[in-house]
């Protein structure tokens, strides 16, 4: 259960449980609805954008344990920050999901910027459950750029 | 292995063992532990004896079909057309020229919808299906019922995952051309009461189509007892190659029925200014087909009949009522498809879990699963869930690996609680 358990830490397993943020946002000026065909997950996400900083994040939805913790932790992680620091969080939290597992711990060095979110780093090496992570980040993404809809085909 | 008193009704039961030593990826491991295939509904691991066919062909007398005079093409057309023996056979049709050779019971599906659909549905017709079905048989017909303004309708099911055959009745009416059930549910196991949904279909003047792809490996299949007009299998459900499968359709229908592709085989004559279509079966089939995996899908279905199709079904029924009771007895866990009558399948829901984590623990078990809407999203918007866990039972599973099923959920909950 070694690897297993590197994938479900326990700060995933407590956010999957008791997922912070877990709301609409009446006051949002941009959100958008993410989709995973392929399992059915679904997450809206709700960002309150006053100039150029995130104030407030926030989000929908039904998934499985990886995706509700890191639509989570993500909200954590976004508020407070401007547009271009969360645009190179998503490069970063992209970078760390997506690596070859060999190279993960070089991943995690170079991002220690990510903070907590760096619990990911065992996603990479499940893929089929990278897009489960990474579904939040890209529905945000679309959010933030005003499309109506992110997928992850 | 000893007979049990519940196998007493067929001649010979399944030497279950035997049957498993046949299959090379069930004697492998997976994160280190031996493979729990649970996962037939989706596609079902091969013998060696389906493995070796398709590779003596290539190795032996490979060559293209229909066309040289030369030994190879001759030898290469002979096994072809006797694997169409072997499907009309397998499925009780009268003429070999009944069966078509196809992708799988997708295309199947999409043959009858584009061909027959095309021709006699129009504007204001009805098509009916159930709400148990597989993707492959809700878009095609939506497809045409837009091309052609005309309407899909649906009957509903029950909490158990039963068609509703009052609802299904009353749906039937003067303009359904078409209706078309699966034989036997993906996602919930359910087998549809067929014979009488034909007759019905019939007294109502539509035809009737059968997506059988997930019968085929569990049922003993008689297209004339049925009475239908059109059914459809996939090969790599019943053990064989991915990418052939057959449509077995009613001569009279078939022969009055448009081609679907044009191309080289399924012609009579070709100028430019017009063509004429081949005979049957070989009007449907345009183009060089998979002769190699056609030829190992009749292996296929040998070695099936070979292990005793009754046997085989004795077999699954007592595990999954094994199954049932096992995965019943645990707390948080609820069966999702209950109906009395069912073959194959076990899927189910665990409080707290979302099942794509269900399937991800479970993997580092050795146990393989469906997790997800099994192409089927409209059944689990019928149960207001996104997603399910699927175990589904094939000739070579056993008590033991259900057994593995349970104590792999077990650590699922310990790992959420």
């Amino acid at each position: 259960m070694n690897d297993l358990r590197e994938l479900y830490q326990e700060v995933i397993l407590d956010h999957s449980r008791n997922p912070r943020h877990f709301r609409e946002m009446p006051e949002a000026n941009r959100h958008a609805d993410g989709h995973n065909p392929l399992c059915g997950d679904r997450v809206t996400v709700y960002l309150h954008l006053a100039g150029d900083v995130i104030e407030d994040v926030s989000f929908k939805g039904a998934g499985c344990s990886i995706s509700t913790a890191s639509a989570s932790m993500m909200a954590d992680a976004l508020r407070g920050k401007s547009v271009d620091e969360v645009r190179a969080l998503f490069d970063r939290f992209h970078d760390l999901v997506t690596s070859d597992p060999s190279h993960a711990a070089d991943q995690l060095d170079a991002s220690s910027e990510l903070g907590k979110l760096a619990v990911f780093s065992g996603v990479c090496e499940f893929p089929m459950r990278v897009k489960c992570a990474s579904l939040p980040w890209h529905t945000m993404k679309a959010a933030l750029e005003g499309a109506a809809r992110a997928s992850t085909e | 292995m000893s007979a049990q008193p519940d196998s007493i009704r067929t001649p010979e039961a399944l030497d279950v063992a035997a049957v498993r030593r046949e299959f090379p990826l069930l004697q492998t491991t997976v994160h280190g532990k031996p493979l729990v295939y649970l996962d037939s509904a989706a596609s079902a691991q091969k013998p060696q004896v389906v493995i070796d066919a398709e590779r003596d062909v290539y190795e032996r007398y490979y060559s293209n079909i229909h066309r040289g005079v030369h030994q190879l093409s001759v030898l290469a057309t002979d096994a072809y057309e006797r694997a169409r023996a072997r499907v009309q056979r397998f499925l009780g049709a009268r003429e070999a020229r009944e069966i078509l050779f196809v992708r799988g019971a997708t295309e199947a599906i999409n043959l009858v919808a584009q061909t027959y659909g095309r021709r006699n549905v129009g504007a204001g017709d009805e098509v009916l299906i159930t709400g148990l079905e597989h993707h492959s048989n809700i878009v095609p017909w939506q497809m045409l019922c837009e091309e052609k303004g005309a309407t899909l309708k649906v009957a509903p099911i029950d909490d158990a995952g039963v068609v509703d055959m009052a609802a299904f009745e009353g749906l039937l009416g003067p303009r359904t051309r078409i209706v078309s059930v699966s034989h036997v549910s993906n996602a919930l196991g359910t087998i549809n009461p067929v014979e009488r949904m034909t007759e019905r279909a019939h007294a109502a003047g539509a035809v009737i189509v059968i997506d059988g792809a997930q019968a085929a490996p569990h049922l003993a299949i008689d297209v004339e007892r049925i009475g239908c007009d059109f059914y459809a299998f996939s090969g790599h459900k019943v053990y064989g190659p991915s990418g052939v499968g057959a449509l077995y359709g009613r001569a009279a229908l078939l022969e009055a029925m448009p081609p679907w592709q044009g191309g080289g085989d399924m012609i009579s004559s070709v100028t430019f200014e017009k063509s004429t279509w081949a005979e049957l079966p070989h009007k449907f089939e345009a183009g060089t087909p998979n002769v190699a995996g056609t030829i190992a899908l009749a292996v296929a279905i040998e070695w099936l009949e070979g292990l005793g199709l009754e046997a085989v079904a004795a077999h699954e029924d007592e595990l999954l009522a094994y199954g049932t009771e096992l995965l019943s007895a645990i707390p948080g866990l609820r069966l999702v498809g209950t109906a009395p009558d069912k073959a194959g399948v076990l899927s189910f829901v665990l409080d707290g879990v979302h099942p794509h984590d269900i399937g991800t623990i479970l993997d580092y078990e050795g146990v393989a699963i469906r997790t997800g809407h099994h192409c089927a999203q409209p059944v689990m918007d019928r149960y207001g869930i996104p997603a399910t866990a699927r175990a589904s039972l094939a000739c070579f599973n056993t008590r033991e690996d259900l057994d593995a099923l349970a104590r792999g959920i077990g650590k699922v909950q310990e790992m959420f609680k």
